[in-house]
């Protein structure tokens, strides 16, 4: 009964996800409307003695958070140089988790920022504050209520890349989304 | 570049050893074997410094070939790395202990200004009785003279001391041989925040984390340290008392909780906060509790300090468009602008008179230190980056101590506030970043 009940739910939200991502003319790597099979489930071969008992997918709850197929699962926003606004290709992400925290009012999320080294320290720390803030304004205009969300800065001491290039720099430029409980 | 280790081993100094001091000070590179257990952690180079030189000879204290600790080659290191010393070898046999022994014409001969002699003895108790005159060669006559007991444990702090009266009675400054600095030192994933003596001895870690620790400032007295930590996986302020080795969370609110700086009496505390909207500047009691909000912009206002006479913020906002230092009254009032030129100013510290205000400047992408004249408004930068930041007075606010990033390792830097001398302090253990320096040490009772 419950393996139904979630098969369903997580078609819905994927359905529902799908639709979201095609509303937009994203540039965004497409996320197709696909099942949301996780779990790869070794079909045993019908020949031989022994039956190994399958493990169906839907025994596993499929977390679309944590899903690769679903955009729920790309928590990261990255900017431009000194810069805080959201580009466009990474406003479906945001979308995408507004709509979520509107579905699901128990979660909560943190916004966390970061900038390149490029700047100094304190400044850092207030850019990343910044481009956390942008998202958690424009999750606001979306629905969300402010006390869902905390931003934090890690200013330029967490990178992502390490180097001195725009490669690198271009790497550490952004907002994480994270859920409660991660 | 000269590199002074400042480990010498007992046994090497002969009158002859202390004649190559000099000549390696100007262009080679000698290594000391050291037979001492305890190592700096932090290497310090002079590697700029123009302008005149006081030529003193130090002479190797009677009775210090045979005493467990070194005090000379201490007392050497801290003046040449001062910038401000030429040492002259001191060759004389037999080497002069005492007053009496001192002939004026020897040291004159080699343009000698100053000259420090002394005497370890060592006491029934176990203890040393160290001894010490400085002269002025030309006038031949006493400059200072001291007797400390102490126990070879000690023998560190007093070189440290002997120091600084040399350099007062000769520069006419205060010295800060016997400061401490903190630094945070990062080695792979592991950040650890540490105490050690000014000239890199004795590092004592005081907080170790695999989450980064930041912005370390001494309380005026030097007895606490505050800093921002992440350990709570986002940043908090904390209160920690070096003596007594407990901590307090000072600020968890909601956001960032960053850049502390103490007030001139110890009990305050400016930090900056995003709980109520963007970065705001606000003063907390060093005990925690509620803050009052001193900023109110939409924009970023952080970074603040205290001027010396406790009645004035200097932060940075960028209210305008880039950052920029700005002043506003504690009690509250007019946000005055205090620097024009550039696009990119942040991270004011103020000197100990209150008359400069060290900061970090951005140009053409390279970071660097630069120094304002309040009265006058005159901007000086004093290092070239490209990444230097993190700016701290010394306490006689001659230096200001700095990080400094080249090719992604870490170390620290020192300039002079007239751009004269220079000093890089490197670990062998690891990336140093974010220094603080101390306050003058209160002597305890010796």
């Amino acid at each position: 009964m419950n393996k139904k009940i979630l098969l369903l739910a997580a078609t819905v939200i994927s359905g529902i996800l799908a639709g979201c991502a095609s509303k937009e003319a994203a540039k965004e790597a497409p996320v197709e409307s696909r099942s949301t099979t996780t779990t790869s489930t070794t079909t045993p071969s019908a020949t031989g003695g022994s039956t190994t008992p399958i493990t169906p997918a839907t025994n596993v709850a499929v977390n679309p958070l944590k899903d690769p197929n679903n955009i729920l699962s790309k928590r990261i926003i990255y900017f431009e140089y000194d810069q805080d606004s959201v580009n466009g290709e990474y406003q479906t992400i945001v979308q995408a988790h507004a709509k979520y925290l509107s579905e699901n009012r128990g979660r909560k999320i943190r916004l966390e920022g970061h900038a390149d080294e490029r700047g100094s320290r304190e400044y850092n720390m207030a850019l990343g504050q910044r481009r956390g803030d942008a998202i958690r304004k424009a999750s606001n205009l979306l629905g969300v209520a402010n006390d869902r969300m905390e931003t934090v800065s890690f200013g330029e001491d967490k990178p992502r890349a390490t180097g001195s290039d725009e490669a690198a720099w271009s790497q550490n430029r952004r907002v994480e989304i994270v859920y409660d409980g991660e | 570049m000269m590199k002074i280790k400042t480990c010498l081993p007992n046994a090497l100094l002969s009158g002859y050893f202390r004649a190559s001091l000099s000549a390696f000070m100007s262009a080679s590179f000698v290594l000391f074997q050291t037979i001492n257990l305890a190592h700096a952690q932090l290497t310090v180079d002079v590697t700029t410094s123009a302008g005149r030189q006081i030529p003193i000879a130090i002479v190797e204290f009677r009775g210090e070939a045979n005493s467990p600790q070194n005090l000379t080659p201490i007392i050497t290191n801290n003046l040449a790395r001062s910038g401000l010393f030429r040492m002259v070898p001191a060759i004389v046999n037999p080497l002069p202990a005492s007053p009496s022994d001192v002939i004026f014409a020897d040291w004159s001969s080699r343009m000698t200004e100053a000259l420090l002699i002394g005497d370890i003895t060592k006491l029934p108790d176990g203890r040393f009785e160290i001894s010490y005159r400085l002269f002025d060669v030309a006038k031949q006559t006493q400059l200072a003279s001291g007797q400390i007991v102490a126990g070879v444990t000690q023998f560190r702090a007093t070189a440290h001391r002997i120091s600084d009266e040399i350099y007062e009675k000769l520069t006419g400054e205060r010295g800060v041989f016997a400061t401490k600095v903190a630094y945070v030192l990062k080695r792979g994933q592991r950040f650890e925040l540490q105490v050690a003596d000014a000239d890199g001895f004795n590092p004592q870690t005081v907080l170790a984390s695999q989450e980064p620790i930041g912005s370390p400032k001494f309380s005026p007295d030097g007895t606490k340290l505050a800093y921002v930590t992440f350990e709570s996986r986002k940043s908090n302020v904390v209160v920690q008392d070096l003596v007594m080795g407990s901590r307090k969370v000072v600020a968890n609110f909601r956001g960032d909780n960053y850049a502390p700086s103490w007030s001139p009496d110890g009990r305050e505390l400016t930090i900056a906060l995003s709980r109520d909207a963007v970065s705001q500047i606000y003063i907390i009691s060093a005990d925690g509790g509620e803050p009052r909000r001193i900023t109110a912009s939409s924009s970023i206002d952080s970074g603040a300090a205290f001027t010396p006479d406790g009645k004035t913020i200097i932060f940075f906002s960028d209210r305008s468009g880039g950052p920029q230092l700005y002043s506003v009254p504690v009690v509250g009032g007019n946000v005055k602008r205090l620097t024009f030129e550039g696009s990119y100013n942040t991270s004011p510290r103020i000197s100990p008179d209150g008359k400069l205000v060290a900061f970090v400047s951005r140009e053409a992408g390279k970071l660097r230190i630069a120094t304002l004249e309040l009265a006058t408004g005159i901007i000086n930068v004093l290092t070239d980056g490209p990444r230097d930041d993190s700016p701290s007075f010394s306490p006689n606010g001659r230096t200001i101590l700095f990080e400094s990033k080249a090719g992604g390792r870490g170390s620290l830097g020192a300039v002079s506030v007239d751009g004269r001398i220079k000093q890089k302090l490197t670990s062998q253990n690891g990336d140093v970043r974010e220094p603080a320096w101390g306050p003058y040490v209160r002597l305890t009772a010796n």
